[in-house]
């Protein structure tokens, strides 16, 4: 029989925050949502908001550091609509700080 | 400063790029863009039947050319049937542009009529898309459109384009310059010194070509590195011509259908120098197993490649033709005496079997005799099954873009169409399309458009009544439990061939079917050579799925 493989148990691994600059148009979020959405890559949060005096929005995105983090970095690189991706360990602020509003 | 509608500037920059034949299918949406294409005297307009057709019509003109080639489709339905096309091309990196009608701007969302989220459908099978929302932008789209699908790692670009945006008038005072293929990124020379060493210092390196040597122009490169470092040269299906397939130094196709010889070559190898491949499923097998003992290089224009499926001691971004120019100098001559005639004592031990290839009523055997009614210059095309396999097998390759084949996506009813986009790019040539039953029925409709624009493509039908590959798994994996896999009734395909308009051979009625197969493939224009094979003729060698290339059965 063949083997299925078990779903990667993402909560055992530690968290990476994403910073992506990318350009200001509808259709953005599809495409970077679709690259962890068939990868069944579990995003466990996302920001978006435009860059003030500039046609650029960033993203931040708060994901799983899982081995296969690094492939979605090149995938991310590979999207013309995105500019620059940064990475960040999981104590960036950026979610932090919003946690107030999740309770 | 120029004026013109959103349709009429698509069509003139559509021109500007030297694009000169355009495949597809009109409808409401599109209608605006094809009333300024009617006006064009140097863009031909070939009328595909169903969209799919028009699609692979466009991918068979570029993996001919080179170059991104055009497809039209209205909305709706036109765009959901270009879909398995365009997904087709992501999988392969053929560089394509398609243009998608759309209905007006203030109507989309609302499910209009023949309303469709193409631009949606499309994002994971497009390198890129575009959904246009005023004319004025139609002036960086369109080369943008052309830039992305040729730069880098080549790919399908959409663009959808709402029927106002069509109609809108925009002035501007210069066209856009056409597009121009990006140049690939600057590479790391200290990474091709240490790959130089790694090849100098082993003792049985084997060099693997991937589809990226045909799309980079890197062939000869390729061929050279091979002949100056003595490396045995695999080829996965995508790469099949890059080095002649009688080239001393090549050990063939490896994978899946590859010859045992070869699989078991890179069982042994100590060095893997991979160039424009990418470890896909079918050429490598079980991953973990696969090269167990060898260090790896990887040249990939597409740094998402290097490491995916295997970690590269060396990986290397770049372009391959170029990086392959950097390699050569630092590469050392070496003939290797040894680990070739070990090579060549697997090859004599365990080559490919090709039983019947003397006869050219059984399925080796009409390849040979087709290749032998045929020189280097035609170009030969297939669908997607046990048909395919064989040919890549049998077939002598000896250049690339001689052949075209749907590797990745594996689309059943590519062949034909793909056939026709590439006698609409070269038409000097004879192109023959190798297709099965099952196949060929996918996009059968395009017999007619085949027909009417006359080109001299061949369809060489083998035909065993049945979906061959799956009867095949069904009688090796699942007990012999065959389902679904035979058609209940035979079809006359000769005489469908000639209502459609095209002349239909059939092969098992010759007396002499090498003399028939000369005179049909000479003879200018379409024709249909019907050839019945045996339905339990079986493609082997196999790797069961899921299993490691050394786990062959048969051949």
């Amino acid at each position: 029989m063949e083997h299925v493989a078990d779903p990667l148990p993402q909560a055992a691994f530690a968290k990476a925050v994403l910073e992506l600059e990318v350009s200001n148009h509808a259709g953005v979020m599809s495409h970077i949502c679709g690259l962890f959405a068939r990868r069944a890559f579990n995003v466990e949060g996302i920001l978006c908001m435009p860059i003030v005096g500039s046609d650029a929005s960033r993203i931040w995105l708060l994901v799983f550091e899982d081995q296969r983090l690094e492939q979605m970095l090149l995938q991310l690189e590979k999207l013309i609509d995105v500019r620059s991706v940064r990475r960040h360990g999981a104590g960036h602020e950026v979610f932090e700080r919003l946690e107030a509003f999740f309770h | 400063m120029l004026q013109m509608t959103g349709a009429e500037l698509i069509v003139r920059l559509l021109e500007r790029q030297g694009v000169r034949t355009i495949a597809g299918i009109p409808g409401g949406a599109i209608l605006p863009l094809y009333d300024a294409l009617s006006g064009s005297t140097t863009i031909r307009h070939v009328l595909a039947r169903h969209e799919q057709g028009a699609g692979f019509m466009a991918q068979g003109m570029s993996r001919v050319s080179g170059r991104p080639e055009v497809c039209f489709a209205s909305s709706g339905p036109g765009a959901t049937n270009l879909v398995t096309a365009i997904a087709d091309a992501k999988l392969d990196s053929i560089p394509m542009v398609a243009i998608t009608g759309q209905v007006p701007l203030s109507m989309i969302g609302t499910d209009a009529f023949q309303e469709v989220d193409t631009y949606g459908l499309t994002i994971p099978i497009t390198k890129h898309n575009f959904l246009v929302r005023s004319a004025r932008d139609l002036l960086t789209v369109i080369p943008a459109a052309f830039r992305i699908a040729m730069s880098g790692r080549p790919g399908p670009v959409l663009v959808d384009v709402p029927k106002d945006v069509q109609n809108q008038l925009v002035a501007f005072e210069a066209y856009p310059e056409p597009a121009e293929r990006e140049a690939p990124p600057p590479f790391d020379l200290t990474a091709i010194d240490a790959a130089a060493r790694m090849i100098n210092e082993a003792e049985r390196p084997v060099l693997y070509l991937g589809g990226g040597v045909v799309h980079g122009g890197a062939s000869q490169q390729a061929v050279t590195l091979a002949e100056q470092a003595g490396l045995p040269t695999t080829m996965t299906l995508m790469a099949l011509g890059a080095m002649p397939i009688d080239h001393p130094l090549s050990i063939g196709m490896l994978g899946m259908h590859g010859a045992r010889y070869t699989n078991f070559v890179l069982e042994e190898a100590d060095l893997l120098i991979c160039v424009g491949a990418r470890f896909d499923d079918r050429a490598i097998g079980k991953a973990a197993q696969f090269c167990p003992n060898a260090k790896i290089i990887h040249i990939d224009i597409d740094s998402s490649e290097i490491h995916k499926i295997k970690r590269a001691h060396v990986g290397i971004q770049a372009d391959v033709a170029a990086a392959l120019e950097a390699l050569l100098p630092r590469v050392k001559v070496q003939l290797r005496k040894r680990w070739l005639s070990h090579v060549a004592g697997l090859k004599t031990r365990f080559p490919l079997q090709m039983p019947g290839a003397e006869d050219p009523r059984s399925h080796y055997g009409l390849i040979h005799a087709v290749a032998a009614a045929l020189d280097d210059e035609a170009i030969i095309t297939t669908d997607v099954g046990q048909h395919q396999m064989w040919v890549a097998q049998a077939y002598p390759f000896r250049r690339p873009r001689q052949w075209l084949t749907s590797g990745g996506l594996g689309t059943m009813g590519f062949g034909m169409p793909a056939a026709l986009g590439a006698a609409l790019a070269e038409p000097e040539r004879t192109v023959v399309c190798f297709s099965g039953d099952g196949s060929l029925q996918m996009n059968i409709q395009e017999l007619a458009t085949l027909a009417e624009e006359g080109l001299n493509v061949k369809i060489v039908l083998m035909n065993n009544n049945s979906l061959g590959l799956v009867y095949q798994q069904q009688s090796l994996f699942y007990g012999k439990r065959v389902f679904a896999s035979r058609y209940g009734r035979p079809l006359d395909f000769v005489a469908i061939a000639e209502g459609f308009g095209m002349r239909g051979v059939d092969l098992d009625a010759s007396e002499n079917p090498r003399a028939t197969l000369a005179e049909v493939l000479n003879e200018p224009g379409p024709c249909l050579i019907h050839a019945s094979i045996d339905r339990e003729n079986f493609v082997y060698p196999m790797v069961p799925p899921g299993g490691a290339n050394t786990e062959m059965i048969g051949g």
